[in-house]
């Protein structure tokens, strides 16, 4: 017989402390769909995605009744759009945005991602056209998520690029300025990017990749935080430890359902993401997390090294309950899905200076942060420069998901819904950067040595 | 194949013959209770064989939760899998 508290202490996850798997995402190659009639390349990226994710959201359901593990999303990655949408003659690419987002409604997935370009080392035309065509596709659709990778640890950073995706974003706001400006937060803009990332909104299926594949994000601060508080006042070594024996559990989850997904849907198994991803709802934030093990408000000084013990012990934790870890794997900190955060932000306690260096120590970056909207694009560049030097010099990935408020200023509200919640406007050093982002080039390789 | 039935909330009369009722007209196979009664909050934990239920997984899992309301209980079906996963190396 099952361990009786072993049991009482899942179900107790489960119903108290928001435990969860947070997305089974399909990757699906789309090189095969490539076509240079545009219309005859979406027809075949809408009928292969309808094909191959035709049963995805009803086995997750399946699984989720099965083992009594609620699964939030189900999701689909695809190829970078860019390189499929290279070969077209007509550079119409919003037209295979449309197609993904139809292909979503179909299928019924919340959120479709892979309208990507890679341009860590140049723009192709297709990069080109898909960067220039991301504010109305972004605009004009309700499931599709964009990202577009500047820089990586081998390539350098593409300051050409970096200076696009400033005025990209500021565009992708505008342009949504009546619904809170939420097309700014389906964009991400990465160094380092991931090939096989299942979270929204940077997800996209890496060329590397299969045909078609499964990965599975797991989340859970919730639990997390529980258990700390159990252990009140042990030392910082029992914290870690603590951390690392719930990470295994809640991953050994994850790769159960991982596996399940991977047999019912006769696809292959990719990854499972370690990720502590946290969501709007009471009891499961990160923020929480690294309150618990001693600051007043996250943002205080200290919670660098918090964070860090953190991402690491997750790490340790769920390598060992996997058998391919990939993705983002850490813990994430998007200020907006994040009780914890947002109270933080609120009080002025987390800003986003300090946000960037809590940046170098987790998985991810500078995510879902609202700005004042009359932030210059020049300025979101710069954001996106610094972001991307702590990726590239460290070898790891970050990222920037910035929404500016249009028509609004530090301390008023952006409200999204749902898990991408909402927040208050954060304030930004305004000084100018123009003059640099205006040079254009690429930042050099970092040297991989002497490393002090 | 086994399942793992939690049953947690307020000791009212008739909750282990409720469940055990509905495992019984589902075709699954009570092997196992585990029951404890702290003050007035009751927790049982029952594992059943399912590898002759005549019925989908999820609709005894449904009837089960149905159960569990009508009791004023809180009632939690899994497949036993997910706990030799989590607590088995």
């Amino acid at each position: 017989m099952i361990n009786t508290n072993d049991i009482l202490e899942t179900i107790n996850m489960i119903q108290n402390e928001n435990f969860d798997v947070r997305t089974i995402t399909m990757g699906i190659s789309l090189l095969d769909c490539i076509d240079d009639n545009i219309d005859k390349a979406c027809t075949k990226v809408y009928d292969k995605i309808c094909r191959y994710a035709g049963d995805l959201v009803k086995t997750g359901e399946d699984i989720s009744v099965d083992y009594g593990i609620p699964i939030i999303h189900k999701r689909i990655s695809v190829t970078p759009i860019a390189m499929v949408a290279s070969a077209c003659q007509a550079m119409k690419t919003v037209k295979f945005a449309k197609a993904l987002d139809r292909a979503a409604h179909e299928v019924g997935v919340n959120f479709i991602g892979g309208y990507t370009a890679l341009c860590h080392k140049g723009f192709s035309a297709g990069d080109y056209a898909l960067i220039e065509s991301i504010p109305e596709a972004l605009s004009t659709t309700e499931r599709v998520c964009s990202s577009v990778n500047i820089g990586s640890t081998k390539a350098g950073i593409n300051m050409d690029a970096v200076a696009k995706m400033g005025k990209v974003i500021r565009k992708t706001a505008e342009l949504t300025a009546d619904r809170d400006c939420i097309g700014a937060a389906k964009l991400v803009v990465f160094c380092n990017a991931p090939e096989d990332n299942p979270f929204m909104a940077g997800a996209f299926h890496g060329t590397g990749e299969p045909d078609c594949v499964i990965n599975v994000g797991v989340s859970g601060p919730g639990v997390v935080r529980a258990a700390l508080s159990k252990a009140p006042d042990c030392d910082i070594t029992e914290v870690a430890n603590i951390v690392k024996k719930t990470a295994f559990k809640i991953t050994r989850v994850g790769q159960l359902v991982a596996q399940e997904a991977s047999k019912r849907l006769c696809v292959p198994f990719g990854i499972v993401d370690l990720s502590l991803a946290p969501t709007p709802a009471i009891g499961d934030s990160v923020a929480h997390i690294l309150e618990e093990m001693g600051l007043e408000t996250c943002g205080a000084h200290g919670t660098t090294a918090c964070l860090a013990l953190l991402n690491d012990a997750v790490k340790k934790g769920g390598v060992m309950a996997s058998s391919h870890v990939g993705g983002l794997s850490g813990a994430f900190i998007p200020v907006t899905e994040d009780a914890g955060m947002i109270a933080a932000a609120e009080k002025g306690c987390l800003t986003l200076t300090k946000l960037e260096a809590m940046t170098a120590v987790c998985s991810v970056g500078l995510d879902m942060i609202n700005i004042p909207g009359d932030t210059s694009a020049d300025v979101i560049s710069g954001i996106i420069a610094d972001e991307a030097a702590i990726g590239m010099v460290n070898s790891k990935t970050t990222a920037v998901r910035l929404i500016p408020a249009i028509g609004k200023s530090a301390g008023d509200y952006l409200n999204f819904g749902g898990l991408l919640g909402g927040g208050p406007v954060m304030e930004v050093n305004t000084a100018s950067p123009a003059k640099f982002i205006a040079r254009g080039g690429r930042i050099p390789a970092p040297i991989q040595s002497l490393k002090n | 194949m086994k399942a793992v039935i939690t049953v947690i909330g307020k000791d009212t009369v008739g909750i282990l013959a409720g469940i055990s009722g509905e495992c019984a007209k589902s075709g699954a196979n009570v092997i196992e209770v585990t029951q404890s009664v702290m003050q007035d909050m009751f927790a049982m934990i029952m594992m059943v064989d399912i590898t002759d239920c005549k019925v989908p997984f999820k609709e005894l899992s449904e009837g089960l939760k149905k159960i569990g309301e009508d009791y004023g209980v809180m009632v939690h079906v899994t497949h036993e899998e997910l706990f030799n996963t989590m607590y088995r190396v």
